[in-house]
């Protein structure tokens, strides 16, 4: 697979991100400069941690402008897998393709820490390889995490399963003292409707090899590789069952136990 | 024409730096001080004479970009 990674001005989690899909997943990296207009050819497109813009304005008010934005829309609208890790959240949220937004930490401090989520949705293109209310560690490095959405978009994303990851004990319970910035309900990733955006404050990238003595992460960004590979297997054996506009709905193999939704027409 | 724009978060959202600052007047003895908000100030020159077209760009960059509505109002004066 070929994993696009962006590169805005500001991004410093970008080489993390190559690191693990190229030398511990085995994928192609194509680093996307954000002055690109096209992300043709990427089965997949990472928005990575940083401080775009040195997080002037809003934390990725001014990156969401960036020409290659346009093209992650139409990627995105198209099925694409998008996914965006703490800052590359933060610009999903500004350029509308996740809803809500980002405000302070309630602490105001910049917190550097692991963290415990649980998996709320293990039926994501970025979840299949989880189990429905796992609980991963993974690490946390923001200053505005506080995730926020008025009450009607809240109930939304709850009527559509999209709140993917909350903020939990380690054995999973989903507390107050959980919550390490008063993200609203323990928020820590959400998807769009169709499931093939993704947005998580936690950085899967930097716990994904067991040397670092913790590779929960790698759950997560290898769920989006097997998912890929498992789409276009189907897509070879011609086993795409429905297509309904950009949504591709794939028959589930029992024997891997992934399931993928809002997949790619086209690889 | 110049443009002062005023952008503050809405009423109802948490405003941890306000909180913040209310409690260091506090602390300086400022008792009477409460409720205090966090917000930005831009200003800006505008090559437009006339106010209802230059109050329509105004808004439209403070809609766009220069706060988010989800969670911030906005306010501006043209002078």
């Amino acid at each position: 697979m070929n994993i696009g990674v962006v590169v805005f001005p500001g991004s410093n989690c970008d080489h993390d991100c190559r690191y693990v899909f190229r030398d511990v997943l085995g994928q192609d990296v194509t680093m996307v400069w954000h002055k690109e207009r096209s992300v043709s050819g990427l089965d997949a497109i990472v928005l990575p941690g940083g401080f775009s813009y040195g997080d002037y304005l809003r934390t990725g008010a001014i990156a969401r402008f960036s020409p290659v934005m346009e093209a992650v829309r139409e990627y995105a609208e198209e099925g694409g897998l998008v996914l965006g890790i703490c800052n590359g959240f933060q610009i999903l949220l500004e350029a509308g393709l996740l809803p809500g937004a980002m405000l302070r930490n309630d602490s105001l401090h910049f917190i550097c820490r692991d963290v415990y989520v649980k998996v709320e949705n293990a039926a994501t293109p970025f979840t299949g390889a989880c189990e429905s209310g796992q609980v991963l560690q993974i690490p946390i490095a923001h200053a505005d995490g506080h995730y926020y959405a008025d009450p009607v978009t809240v109930a939304s994303l709850k009527a559509n399963a999209q709140i993917v990851f909350r903020y939990c004990m380690p054995d999973g319970r989903v507390t107050k003292e959980a919550n390490p910035n008063g993200s609203l309900d323990n928020i820590a990733g959400i998807c769009n409707a169709a499931g093939n955006v993704l947005g998580m404050m936690p950085h899967p990238e930097r716990c994904a090899e067991s040397i670092l003595s913790n590779d929960d992460g790698r759950i997560i960004l290898a769920s989006m590789v097997e998912g890929l590979k498992k789409r276009r297997r189907a897509e070879e054996w011609g086993e795409i069952s429905e297509v309904q506009g950009n949504k591709a709905v794939i028959p589930s193999r029992a024997e891997d136990g992934l399931k993928i939704r809002g997949g790619r027409g086209k690889v | 024409m110049k443009a002062k724009i005023h952008v503050t978060l809405k009423q109802g959202i948490l405003d941890p730096q306000g909180k913040a600052i209310e409690h260091a007047l506090e602390t300086l003895g400022f008792k009477n001080a409460a409720n205090v908000r966090v917000g930005k100030y831009l200003e800006l020159d505008l090559d437009e004479q006339d106010r209802a077209k230059a109050e329509v760009e105004v808004k439209s960059m403070c809609e766009k970009l220069l706060a988010n509505t989800i969670i911030e109002d906005y306010r501006f004066e043209l002078t």
